[in-house]
């Protein structure tokens, strides 16, 4: 193949309804889901009729046929990133064996039906230890180029309980994908419970900064030195102002934590790209010219179309970058990243 | 400041609104123990107020105090209140302990030498702080658990006592001071009630609630302590910390005091998205809001962020009729402490180009905090003058009217 010049790094395959997993389900949670009349995991990120969800033109659950006429249109290659929350399914079993369905349903209707296609390995985060074996599962799959978690979970991913799925995916030399959304049941605020979905979205750039933190602060990266964290979805003009923050915090409490040996704005740098969708630019070009120079972007910044959610048009960003600068965010970051 | 006299009849404290906003007008600072109230219009205090306007002045807005023992806030409650809490104690949202990097989270420096805790005693308060940098006013924000109690009738006797402790023992020993209502903000009512309480007192300057609540505090539950805010003018703080029963996270508990300090401004972004998209400013057209202790850097992002979602999904929320951004910089102030500090200074004058708040930001110590902000070093760049008159007292003084 030659040399990709756009690699879309945030295309959603959502699955129609549980039904479509019956043939990839063992016969004991197959009989289950049938008898309990369950309609499979939903965390909502998505409202079906919101805006957000789906751009003129689109659906918001777009078949292989959509996706490869809309988003594959200018993409050399697409990511797929399946927004299946086994996470809130209690049962970790049956969380385990939705997430190997599903994983098995990606191959088959997806990645073996278009080539372009790359996939994510959907995890029942929850359990990490089955979440590991399920990576061990694809990680041999050329298909497969990331482990998806949900930004939402029930502790920050920092925390050590979630190594094997670190462990696991450096193995495997996959990416962490950390996406917008999750339903782990606890508030998505540190203030509780919002009425407004435009509140969780809006808020939802706010739990990134929380599991950036996180990651940076209780040493994910001095464990896993070749780890690389792809956030989703959850903007990326707050990141200058994160890395003031934690550089800052640091300097005063880093004895509490003597294993983060860098100012956590290198950590930062060195592990984390992130999509660039949504925007959330500044109306002033300026603006947005410095917050691309304060955390230098060029290198951090995939391209991303997230089909089919809607979003302003990019070409605010593109206007600013020079002709290298954009090459490195439309494919070779990511071609870097996913070791494309 | 021994100034002409007229002395406040303590009933004029408990008089309709109305009546306590005309003491408000006329009355700058009352003593109870010179049985003074000085008036602005009288010489002496005008020279003093020239005197201090000059581009020197330093408002301090997040000055912090403690009881020197439990055994004074129990001289402040009643009986029944005082049995509850000996029996009892404060019982809040528990179990989310980081032990912090130093005592109290205060200065080395800042404890009194009879033990008790940092910022219990006003002498060395007046020493370390208020002479030491020459203050002219400061504005005291104690945080001493008040709204996280459970128990609400118990919350609204703190608030009372603490209220009640703030002027006797500070405000009115040391005009340079002045305090904050405290409220049990988890019942509006209750919250209210303190509010019209103290409201046409000068010595109180705004209404004090914490960053982490149980719920986002533009829900309905919260708005009858608005609506006496607005009935007496005055802003409505919301301070660092605090503990709701939520994670300070929107992902679950972090493991570290680094963390959970680090993560105060997400907590602070919640509440501004939930103020501005539940409609709070809309029901409450002359609200502010006063953001103490929260940095500022996370601002300009969370306004795009928050006016691109609201293009897309302001359907949701039809009253919000005008850009999230529009909406805060005319109802938040903010405090600057602890100063974000960019990479390169002229970041930092980037940042307060995006910031746009020029006539909003409050300069503040946070004494006796480890993190204190020292006047002289807290801003990574040297300050226009128009800039450091603004941020280091005229703001202030222009919001609280001091």
């Amino acid at each position: 193949m030659s040399e990709p010049t756009c690699i879309d790094c945030d295309i959603h395959n959502e699955l129609p309804a549980l039904e479509t997993l019956y043939p990839y389900l063992p016969e004991y949670w197959l009989a289950y889901c049938r008898e309990s009349a369950f309609n499979g995991p939903d965390a909502d990120d998505y409202p079906a009729g919101a805006p957000t969800s789906a751009r003129d033109g689109s659906t918001s659950n777009p078949d292989l046929m959509e996706v490869q006429a809309q988003a594959l249109r200018d993409a050399d290659i697409g990511i797929l990133n399946c927004a299946y929350r086994v996470q809130s399914v209690r049962n970790e079993d049956l969380a385990a064996c939705l997430a190997t369905a599903i994983n098995c349903w990606q191959v088959e209707h997806w990645l073996e039906k278009e080539p372009r296609l790359r996939a994510s390995v959907v995890v029942p985060s929850h359990s990490p230890r089955l979440a590991a074996a399920e990576i061990d599962r694809w990680g041999g799959h050329s298909g497969f180029v990331q482990v998806i978690l949900p930004v939402r979970a029930e502790a920050p991913y920092g925390n050590r309980r979630y190594d094997p799925i670190f462990a696991a995916a450096v193995r495997h030399d996959l990416v962490i994908g950390i996406h917008f959304g999750g339903a782990p049941g606890l508030p998505p605020t540190p203030t509780g419970w919002p009425s407004y979905y435009i509140e969780e979205y809006a808020g939802m750039a706010q739990i990134f900064q929380s599991q950036v933190i996180s990651l940076v602060i209780e040493g994910v990266f001095e464990r896993f030195p070749a780890l690389r964290v792809a956030l989703i979805e959850g903007g990326f003009t707050w990141l200058p102002s994160l890395m003031w923050r934690m550089d800052k915090e640091w300097k005063g409490l880093r004895h509490n934590t003597p294993w983060v040996k860098q100012q956590p704005s290198e950590y930062m740098r060195t592990h984390l790209r992130l999509t660039m969708q949504p925007l959330d630019a500044p109306p002033n070009p300026t603006h947005l010219a410095q917050i691309l120079e304060q955390c230098g972007a060029e290198d951090l910044l995939l391209y991303a179309s997230d089909y089919p959610h809607r979003h302003e048009c990019p070409d605010i960003l593109w206007a600013l970058l020079s002709a290298e600068q954009r090459k490195k965010i439309r494919s070779a970051n990511a071609k870097a990243l996913y070791r494309l | 400041m021994t100034v002409p006299v007229e002395p406040i009849a303590e009933e004029t404290l408990d008089a309709p609104p109305r009546e306590r906003d005309a003491v408000k007008r006329h009355s700058v600072t009352k003593d109870r123990r010179k049985r003074y109230v000085a008036k602005p219009d009288t010489p002496a205090l005008k020279n003093a107020s020239i005197q201090t306007r000059t581009d020197k002045a330093i408002i301090d807005t997040d000055i912090h105090i403690a009881f020197p023992s439990p055994e004074t806030l129990c001289s402040y409650l009643g009986a029944r209140w005082r049995d509850y809490y000996r029996m009892f104690g404060a019982r809040g949202y528990a179990g989310s302990h980081y032990p912090r990097a130093m005592p109290n989270a205060a200065r080395h420096d800042s404890w009194p030498a009879d033990g008790a805790p940092p910022g219990s005693s006003l002498s060395l308060l007046q020493e370390q702080l208020l002479d030491e940098w020459e203050i002219e006013i400061g504005i005291l924000n104690p945080l001493l658990g008040v709204g996280e109690q459970r128990n609400l009738e118990f919350g609204a006797a703190f608030a009372r006592a603490i209220n009640t402790w703030q002027l006797a023992d500070w405000v009115e020993a040391e005009p340079r001071l002045r305090a904050s209502i405290v409220v049990p903000w988890e019942d509006g009512a209750l919250a209210a009630a303190e509010i019209d309480h103290w409201g046409g007192h000068p010595g109180f300057v705004h209404a004090l609630l914490i960053a982490r609540t149980t719920e986002p505090l533009g829900r309905r539950k919260y708005w009858p302590l608005y609506e006496a805010a607005c009935r007496h003018d005055m802003p409505v703080a919301i301070h660092f910390g605090g503990a709701g029963g939520a994670p300070i996270t929107g992902s679950g508990y972090p493991s570290h005091y680094i963390e959970d300090h680090g993560g105060m401004p997400q907590a602070f972004q919640a509440q501004v998205i939930s103020l501005i998209f539940e409609g709070v400013f809309q029901q409450f057209p002359t609200l502010r809001f006063v953001l103490i202790e929260g940095g500022f850097a996370w601002i300009p992002p969370l306004l795009w962020r928050m006016d691109n979602a609201w293009r897309k999904l302001g359907s949701e929320v039809p009253y919000v009729s005008e850009p999230p951004s529009l909406i805060f910089r005319r109802h938040f102030w903010v405090s600057t402490q602890p100063m974000e500090e960019p990479f390169q200074a002229g970041q930092f004058r980037q940042l307060l180009g995006q910031l746009d708040l020029d006539d909003h930001l409050l300069f503040a110590t946070d004494y006796p905090h480890w993190d204190f902000d020292a006047p002289d070093r807290a801003f990574p760049i040297p300050l226009d003058k128009e800039r450091r008159r603004k941020f280091m007292a005229e703001n202030a003084r222009r919001l609280y009217r001091l």
